[in-house]
């Protein structure tokens, strides 16, 4: 039983956006497997909340008019793996999704609670960061799009304005035509865990496969909200897949992150496994997109 | 404050019902304390041990942190529903008792409903496939070795595969 | 005969379709529910408590502060066999609700409320005002002068040190040519995690209560119970149904006293008390952290001169099972590699952490973790090959211990080691795993562990069986001896069987404890079961036995002696013939007009017997350096428990031992802050148990030299397959990388420490 003020279920986003204004201090409840924990933890405990666990509108994966990939907000961990667009296009994405908790929490967790809640150790976010992913948020003034990367305000705050609800994430056909990726989640344990550290990194070769066009790499639990390590990207644009230079972009990602010491993890530690992470990703992604790493 | 309260209608273990429940009750709550589905075990109420795993339309879900309202309309499976009408036994909790993969017993349900899922989609998965789709759920008295032979004993046998059975 | 074979659990069937009741399902709705305020300071004393805005609260029945105990009544909670000699009894430090804080979670107030949420709400509206302490959370540094003290009566924080002396360790270390090797071995706090939480309920039925719990051990509880609320004995009834494991953890009175106190303080009403996750990781009771410091003196043939051990055991902030812990893996030490010259010194020593009480293994995973790693350290000093080294040293055929008078009757040692290097293929792995390069490396490693049974001759050892022939041939069986998920009943059912000479499905043992009806017996721990409640069942068969036979005598007129119980019937033995079925004579017997009588049998075996059980594990791991990670490859336990009774289920039980020793060993820790003393990481997604993903096959084998002592040629299997598994991994890692790990677990942080300290990354 969990200490809930009221319940209001929505049964359409422009129901959501009247509760939500009826009710400013409600909470919204998508799939609730971070919403709950923290009510029963005592930190929402009290508090109203509008589910809109029930509109289905919310749901899947499509194309849009020019070709982007549009998911709704509350398609589960578990349908966006299975997903036949998600895995033509961008299938890293239903790998790291696939490595959030266990089973079960991806069936009910969803991609907008996933990043509406603001959390840096995001499976979906570091992997959406990369793929320079567009957030779609609808509230009482309409429809406004905005990139990932200005959505995350900070630890645990998203640009979430009143009334409004996320309703998709939206990957442009740009962002992803051409390149391949892969993800990386380093945890304690292979199953049911939070990462310590995870890194999505994805590339486009030339056409003879040989030299690296466009890199992007992003991570969780590198700061405080996922996020691009500009200075690697620019060490590895444009220079052949080789040795040297996937090493030269590894180390030259710890310019741009900046993990904490905590009891998770040291801050040494972390930097270590995000540089170790950097170079295999990259590698994989170079081996997925049908290129070879030269020595 | 005053109680909310709503009517929940939903089908559980193939009967259709409906009761008024607190809007504020787990759907574990509403299993465990209307319909007194009592295989539906409390373990950590925070999704983190797969105790009080059900399938709802098809698919797991820990009941615990899933709200009772969102019942609604939905077709909602426990372990107490597998059973045939004259009390038989299904083939996955058969293995689970002849694989020794019971002990305490107390994360038996949540494990078997899983295998359940993992069996309906009729196909051969490979061990490290078992392994992950099992992997929504905490047992301190097996080791989960005696889990992962039951789940791949059965799928084998429905598969027609008796001899690969019987070699796992 | 049954014995021997791999019979189907008893209690399989409920339990695979939901039907098994546990605590929870049995109590009523109708019950209160209470939660614990727990402190949120380390040490100090609560100076008030607030709990006006909580007992306004709607739903709230009343509030319960430390200042409500009006008689200061101090209780043990060790799931020991009480002691008559005041010398022997546990330490009793405990009160129900406690002003004097000594750790961060310690019991200070309860709520008890119409539902939870309103008891949640009601927890959480409660201010407490504290005077503060300096706490200390170091094992050593709480044994330094001017240390905070915890205890009254307890200088430096010492619960107890006890000193073992053999031969003279200073003039042996001066023998010519001896390489000395030394080093700190650490194991961590960890908790027992059995999935279903501690919960009980309590309720009054005239002046008497009823306790329902989930506890390993009735009989004990109801006595803890008494002491606690100054009761009579008589007037307690703990209820015991199927619980959902307890791993030692229900081997410690936890909530039972302070359930039954708030159910008298409120006129009987029925109160539940349901421990969350996170209340059990701190509130309950945790597995002793153990730092030892071991010194070998080695002869260049690779014998011991002289060795030394010192092992500081954290108690946390209560005494519960105290000193016994590490007192049983140092008394181990001298045994499982004999040496003429021996120091060994163990300190219990108390701190401002979680309470530490029994855990499976009861100290032997400590004391393995710490002589394992270091044979294997020794082994490399000497350049001797780390099997070979442990099979020249280890306890020899024929070794007998003069104090509990146990003699290893067989070559165990080295028919476990040779079966398990078999299992896994070591020699060719060893082999091929020497001197590796590149960023992922393996390794084999191995271990051996030292156990024995029961308690006897440190306690009691009793167990007391009843068992009551029905009229249809069969019978019920009673013993205070538990299940808990080990398959206990089903042990006790072939047992039975196989005694009185009755098929299996006529033996009905009744799985519930009720301390009104069910004989006395201590219950669940140290691996007592299979071989002390062995001893109760046998006696008490062949008194029914007995019985029978003389009451076929009166019907058949055939001497007693020329009678025989087969598969149900009486045998006249001459001639094979079927006389009656037991069935036929139980009805006669019950309904006669002439000599009627109700045919049972009641009988209590003190068992003055221990029994070593000992076997070995071989881990194979694939360390990944740069990732610092461990991935166990492969991992065989091999047991001589002696003659097992189920072997499916002795299987079964290995398993689950080494997944607890694969987490010991990789990945659980329970980290307190070092600012505040407040658990960090007591929930199961921050605390790492291995899950399904985490282990490979696991193997389990056995080496069954039947026990002489025994009663069915059993001995102790609950808690060894978690004492080796963890230091076999740790010495697959060294052999992998030339890194020993001295700090379980083998993490990616202490694997980043070392490798850096190695200048390996």
């Amino acid at each position: 039983m969990y200490d809930i003020k009221a319940l209001y279920e929505a049964e359409s986003v422009e129901h959501a956006i009247r509760l939500l204004t009826e009710h400013p201090e409600a909470q919204i409840i998508a799939g609730g497997s971070d919403v709950l924990v923290q009510m029963r933890e005592g930190k929402r405990a009290g508090k109203e909340l509008v589910s809109i666990y029930g509109i289905d509108a919310m749901r899947g994966v499509s194309y849009e008019e020019d070709g982007a990939i549009r998911i709704g907000s509350l398609t589960s961990f578990s349908h966006i793996t299975k997903d036949p667009i998600i895995q033509k296009h961008i299938n890293v994405l239903g790998e790291a999704v696939d490595m959030v908790g266990g089973p079960q929490i991806r069936n009910i967790g969803t991609i907008g609670g996933n990043t509406c809640n603001g959390v840096t150790s995001a499976d979906s976010a570091s992997t959406l960061h990369a793929w320079d992913a567009i957030v779609e948020l609808t509230g009482p003034g309409g429809v406004r799009r905005l990139p990932i990367h200005d959505f995350y305000i900070k630890a645990g705050i998203v640009d979430l304005r009143p009334g409004e609800l996320q309703t998709a994430i939206i990957i442009p056909k740009n962002a992803y035509e051409g390149y391949k990726g892969h993800y990386i989640k380093y945890a304690m344990r292979n199953a049911m865990d939070i990462a310590t550290t995870g890194c999505s990194v994805n590339v486009r070769l030339s056409a003879d496969k040989t030299i690296m066009e466009d890199v992007r790499i992003a991570y969780g639990v590198a700061g405080p909200v996922p996020m691009r390590a500009p200075s690697a990207e620019i060490r590895a644009k444009g220079k052949p897949t080789a040795e040297e230079h996937i090493k030269a972009f590894a180390q030259a990602v710890l310019e741009d992150i900046n993990p904490r010491d905590s009891w998770r993890a040291s801050k040494a530690f972390r930097q270590h496994i995000a540089v170790v992470l950097a170079e295999r990703a990259l590698k994989e992604s170079i081996r997925l997109a049908g290129g070879e790493v030269n020595e | 404050m005053s109680k909310q309260y709503k009517l929940v209608s939903c089908t559980i273990n193939g009967k259709k019902v409906e009761k008024m429940v607190d809007v504020r009750a787990s759907l574990t709550d509403m299993l465990r304390d209307d319909y007194r589905l009592t295989s539906v075990k409390k373990g950590c109420e925070v999704g983190e041990c797969g105790a009080c795993n059900v399938i709802i339309d098809g698919e797991c879900f820990n009941s615990c942190i899933y709200l009772a309202v969102w019942a609604e309309g939905k077709e909602i499976l426990t372990l107490e529903g597998l059973a045939g009408p004259n009390g038989e036994i299904s083939d996955i909790q058969q293995a689970f008792i002849d694989e020794a993969a019971v002990q305490c017993g107390f994360c038996s349900p949540g494990f078997i409903m899983s295998a359940v899922e993992i069996l309906e989609a009729k196909r051969e998965f490979t061990d490290d496939e078992i392994r992950k789709l099992m992997s929504g759920h905490l047992c301190r008295c097996t080791g989960y070795e005696n889990i992962f032979r039951a789940v791949k004993k059965t799928m084998l046998r429905r598969l027609g595969k008796e001899k690969e059975a019987e070699e796992v | 005969m049954y014995v021997g074979k791999k019979v189907t659990r008893v209690d399989a069937y409920d339990k695979v379709i939901g039907r098994t009741r546990y605590t929870d399902d049995l109590c009523d709705k109708s019950a209160y529910i209470a939660q614990v305020l727990h402190s949120t300071i380390a040490h100090g004393k609560v100076v008030a408590i607030d709990t006006s805005e909580a007992e306004k609260i709607p739903g709230v029945i009343k509030v319960f502060t430390c200042f409500d105990v009006k008689e200061k009544r101090y209780f043990p909670t060790a799931g020991h066999p009480w002691s008559t000699d005041p010398g022997h009894q546990d330490v009793a430090d405990r009160l129900i609700l406690t002003a004097d804080v000594r750790f961060y979670g310690d019991d200070i107030a309860a709520v008890v409320a119409e539902d939870e949420v309103s008891a949640a709400q009601a927890l959480r509206a409660i201010k407490v005002e504290y005077e503060e302490y300096p706490f200390v959370l170091d094992v050593q540094e709480a044994m330094k002068e001017g240390a905070p003290q915890i205890h009254e009566n307890y200088p430096n924080n010492i619960l107890k040190h006890t000193a073992i002396r053999k031969g003279n360790y200073e003039e042996a270390i001066k023998e010519p040519g001896l390489t000395k090797v030394e080093g700190w071995y650490e194991t961590p706090t960890v908790q027992h995690c059995h999935i279903e939480n501690f919960i009980c309920y309590a309720e009054m039925e005239g002046d008497r209560i009823t306790v329902v719990a989930s506890t390993q051990i009735p009989h004990i509880v109801r006595r803890v119970v008494g002491q606690a609320l100054g009761v009579n004995w008589g007037k307690i009834r703990i209820i015991k149904p199927y619980i959902g494991g307890g791993f030692g953890n229900k081997q410690d009175v936890l909530y039972e006293p302070l359930c039954a106190w708030l159910c008298m303080q409120l006129g009987g009403h029925l109160v539940k008390l349901d421990i969350p996750r996170e209340d059990t990781f701190v509130s309950n009771r945790v597995r002793h952290s153990i730092r030892s410091h071991i010194i070998s003196w080695v002869r260049p043939d690779g014998t011991y001169a002289a060795r030394k051990l010192e092992a500081f055991s954290d108690q946390g902030a209560y005494a519960s099972h105290g000193h016994s812990i590490v007192a049983k893996g140092t008394g181990a030490f001298p045994q499982l590699y004999p040496c003429e010259n021996v120091e060994a010194d163990a300190y219990t020593v108390f701190t401002n952490k979680s309470v530490a009480g029994a855990m499976r293994g009861y100290g032997i995973p400590q004391a393995m973790w710490a002589v394992e790693c270091h044979t294997e350290d020794v082994a490399a000093k000497m350049g001797m090959d780390p099997i070979e080294f442990r099979r020249k040293n280890l306890m020899p055929v024929g070794f007998t211990d003069p104090f509990s008078k146990n003699e290893l009757y067989d070559d165990t040692f080295n028919q476990c080691l040779d079966k398990a290097m078999e299992a896994i293929d070591y020699k060719r792995k060893f082999k091929e795993y020497q001197n590796q390069a590149g960023e992922i490396r393996r390794g084999v490693g191995v271990s051996v562990f030292w156990y024995n049974t029961a308690v006897w001759p440190i306690s009691l050892e009793t167990a007391s069986c009843r068992m009551v022939l029905n009229q249809d041939g069969s019978l019920q069986v009673q013993l205070g001896e538990t299940e808990i998920g080990q398959g206990a009943d089903t042990a006790y059912t072939q047992m039975t069987a196989d005694v009185l000479g009755v098929p299996l499905e006529d033996v009905h043992v009744i799985s519930c404890q009720d301390t009104d009806v069910t004989p006395f017996g201590t219950g669940a721990y140290a691996s007592r079961q299979t071989y002390t409640a062995g001893f109760a069942i046998r006696q008490t068969a062949l008194l029914l036995r007995e019985r029978i036979l003389k009451y076929a005598h009166e019907l058949t007129r055939m001497p007693p002696y020329n009678l025989d119980i087969v598969d149900g019937k009486i045998v006249r033995t001459t001639d094979g013939r079927e006389l009656m079925t037991l069935g036929e004579l139980s009805t006669e017997a019950l309904y006669s007009l002439t000599n009627s009588q109700h045919l049972s049998a009641e009988s209590t075996a003190q068992i003055k017997s221990n029994a070593y059980s000992f076997g070995c594990s071989i881990a194979e791991v694939e360390v990944d350096i740069p990732m610092c990670k461990v991935k166990l490859l492969d991992i065989v336990n091999v047991h001589d428990a002696g003659k097992l009774i189920n072997p499916a289920l002795a299987e079964a039980q290995v398993h689950g031992g080494m997944s607890m020793g694969i987490g010991f060993g990789l990945s659980e820790r329970l980290l307190f802050d070092e600012r505040t003393g407040r658990a960090l990481n007591n929930n199961l997604l921050d605390y790492k148990l291995s899950t399904f993903m985490d282990h490979p096959r696991l193997k389990a084998l056995f080496i069954e030299n039947p026990e002489p002592t025994s009663a069915f040629g059993t001995k102790a299997l609950g808690e060894p397959p978690a004492c080796s598994v963890a230091p076999a991994i740790r010495n697959a890692v060294f052999q992998a990388t030339g890194v020993g790990v001295n700090d379980a677990p083998v993490n990616p942080h202490n694997l980043f420490r070392r490798f850096k300290e190695e200048h390996i990354i």
